[in-house]
């Protein structure tokens, strides 16, 4: 008896039942969630707020819950302004920079990563597995670490303050040539014997057959590494000094750094909130609209 | 290697070749510097520098401040892991559940993943304010006098909580694709033997979670070490002081700022000592991963 009404439970439980209504125990579990979702959006939308209020009112009370008129000015001001010890960078140059840098960042390393798995995985090199190694063993130390090295070989280059410079550096990781190659291996072998047959040369299968079919996994990558390079902090930090080349998330330094200082003019506070929050919406957005791709980029790149 | 594989040797040398030459310069060049000259005494005006052994190392080993920033920086690791999984492990076991609404909990609980972390980091210092942070005023409220930047486990809380704030969303992605490949033929069979929700989920889902946990300890440890830079950068205002720091940070404000590049290269390499004994553990996990799935 017991049993029958167990399983009559089990069933009720499947999600197979077209319009399903919130039970009263589930409703604890939209509170933690609401609770959950509360705790991420809370505070960018204060932020946001708190962009629609005068300086002087700003540095007064701090972060503020309401609407008023300055909104308009205080993003016309982050975008179009020109700032810092120069004047000459805007919100605007920064937004290109940024652009380059995550563009420049996540095509290059797809470009650079496809072509060394490639070469990795469909071809009888003898040092196939050696040259494997090598860039593998990159995955184990992050930029931070050898931060400093780093810096002085960009510096006897002559590459600082220079897109090259910034970018190139970071592109020295293995994760996108790992994960293509855990890809590639994953398509059937009969593909490539198929195209052989069919007299394709190594060009041309690559090009006409395996970009086409890694679309899906491009774009997964493309997501993670665009918001990767996009977020970059330190190494922009140190490799640009010419204001004319800082990025957006470089510019938060900047700003934290004149908001600090006490001097007799107010602090641009709704400028650098606004900045801030223009430094978020492209990755944001990214993440948002392409998210599947994002989540599947995610969970099988970082392995 | 394809079995198949073509036998061309020029192009699959052509085609390694862009990513060699920029692991050579940037990776191992840098890497093969760094050890070298953690073992070397740099004169602070540039001229030369004299060999002295390991005493960049014994120097560390016997540095009370790095011995601070060391024991904040586990401490720190600790908390910020175990608050972001705890509450990521929370939401997505949640999340996983409710049928209604589940894709907008999902899009509203992953999106700060986008956010830089010095952009967290400045919100944080929004918040934590001293004169008229919200927070700030929340822990006055319960009696702490909480002072950002001025008072060590201020800052230190600061840190911790901006920290967890920006690692959830990671965390809950991939608990949630945890939780969704286990069978739906074993979440039948154990609701039929248990019939309590909890008891359920300690019996079955959680022993099933445990790979993704273990690999997401090992990500979490690596994101509170080397991402949380930004973090600690924007809320210290870029000036150390009495503030608590990361060991990372410490090898930039030494190296930098201090122009002791004998005694940054060594702390440079513990910390890729550190990072390469986690790596090996984290692929014994992968192995294991794979057995358990």
């Amino acid at each position: 008896m017991a049993d029958i009404t167990q399983s009559g439970d089990v069933f009720s439980a499947t999600p197979v039942r077209r319009r399903p209504r919130i039970k009263l125990r589930h409703i604890g579990d939209h509170a933690i969630l609401v609770a959950g979702a509360l705790l991420m959006v809370f505070p960018i939308v204060l932020v946001l707020m708190t962009t629609s209020f005068e300086d002087a009112d700003i540095v007064k009370n701090g972060l503020q819950f309401g609407f008023e008129g300055q909104m308009l000015e205080n993003f016309e001001a982050a975008m179009f302004e020109a700032s810092g010890f120069t004047k000459t960078i805007t919100g605007t140059r920064m937004l290109m920079n940024s652009m380059i840098l995550g563009l420049g960042f996540a095509i290059g390393k797809i470009v650079i990563s496809m072509m060394a798995a490639y070469a990795i995985v469909y071809f009888r090199l003898r040092f196939a597995t050696f040259a494997f190694w090598i860039i593998f063993t990159t995955l184990l130390l992050p930029l931070e670490v050898r931060i400093l090295p780093s810096y002085e070989a960009i510096q006897s280059m002559g590459l600082a303050n220079t897109y090259t410079g910034l970018i190139v550096p970071l592109i020295a990781s293995a994760t996108g040539t790992f994960f293509f190659r855990q890809f590639f291996r994953s398509i059937p072998e009969e593909l490539v014997e198929a195209a052989r047959i069919d007299g394709a040369g190594p060009v041309k299968f690559f090009i006409d057959i395996l970009v086409p079919l890694s679309r899906t996994m491009i774009a997964a990558i493309f997501i993670i590494m665009f918001v990767y390079g996009w977020n970059q902090y330190l190494w922009p930090t140190l490799i640009t000094t010419d204001e004319g080349m800082f990025t957006l998330v470089r510019g938060i330094k900047q700003i934290v750094q004149v908001l600090s200082q006490t001097g007799a003019m107010i602090p641009e506070y709704g400028k650098a909130l606004a900045l801030s929050l223009i430094a978020m919406i492209p990755p944001v957005l990214i993440v948002i609209f392409f998210q599947s791709w994002f989540v599947k980029g995610l969970t099988e790149s970082d392995k | 290697m394809k079995r198949a594989g073509f036998t061309t040797v020029w192009l699959p040398v052509a085609l390694l070749l862009p990513q060699l030459m920029i692991i050579a310069i940037f990776f191992y060049w840098p890497a093969a510097w760094a050890v070298q000259s953690s073992f070397y005494l740099q004169d602070p005006f540039g001229f030369g520098s004299t060999f002295v052994g390991l005493e960049n190392y014994t120097d560390l080993m016997t540095n009370v401040e790095y011995a601070k920033v060391a024991r904040f920086t586990v401490i720190y690791t600790v908390l910020v892991t175990f608050f972001s999984l705890a509450l990521a492990l929370l939401l997505a076991v949640k999340a996983d559940t409710v049928i209604r609404g589940a894709k907008s909990y999902r899009t509203l609980l992953m999106w700060v993943y986008a956010i830089a972390p010095p952009v967290a980091g400045f919100m944080g210092l929004m918040f934590f304010d001293q004169r008229n942070g919200p927070l700030t005023e929340m822990f006055q409220a319960f009696g702490w006098e909480f002072r950002l930047g001025a008072d060590f486990n201020s800052t230190a809380t600061a840190m911790v909580i901006v920290a967890v704030w920006k690692q959830i969303p990671v965390n809950f992605i991939f608990f949630l694709s945890g939780l969704q490949s286990i069978p739906k033929a074993v979440r039948e069979a154990a609701l039929i033997d248990n019939r309590s929700a909890t008891g359920r989920f300690w019996d079955v889902t959680f022993p099933l979670l445990a790979p993704t946990a273990f690999f997401l300890l090992i990500i979490n440890i690596t994101y509170a070490l080397f991402d949380t830079f930004g973090i600690v950068d924007t809320l210290v205002r870029s000036e150390p002081g009495n503030n608590p720091v990361t060991l990372v940070y410490k090898v930039f404000v030494d190296g930098f700022r201090g122009n002791d590049l004998g005694g940054s290269s060594a702390q440079s390499v513990i910390l890729m000592i550190l990072v390469l004994v986690l790596t090996v553990f984290q692929f014994r996990l992968i192995e294991r991963r794979i057995h358990y799935t």
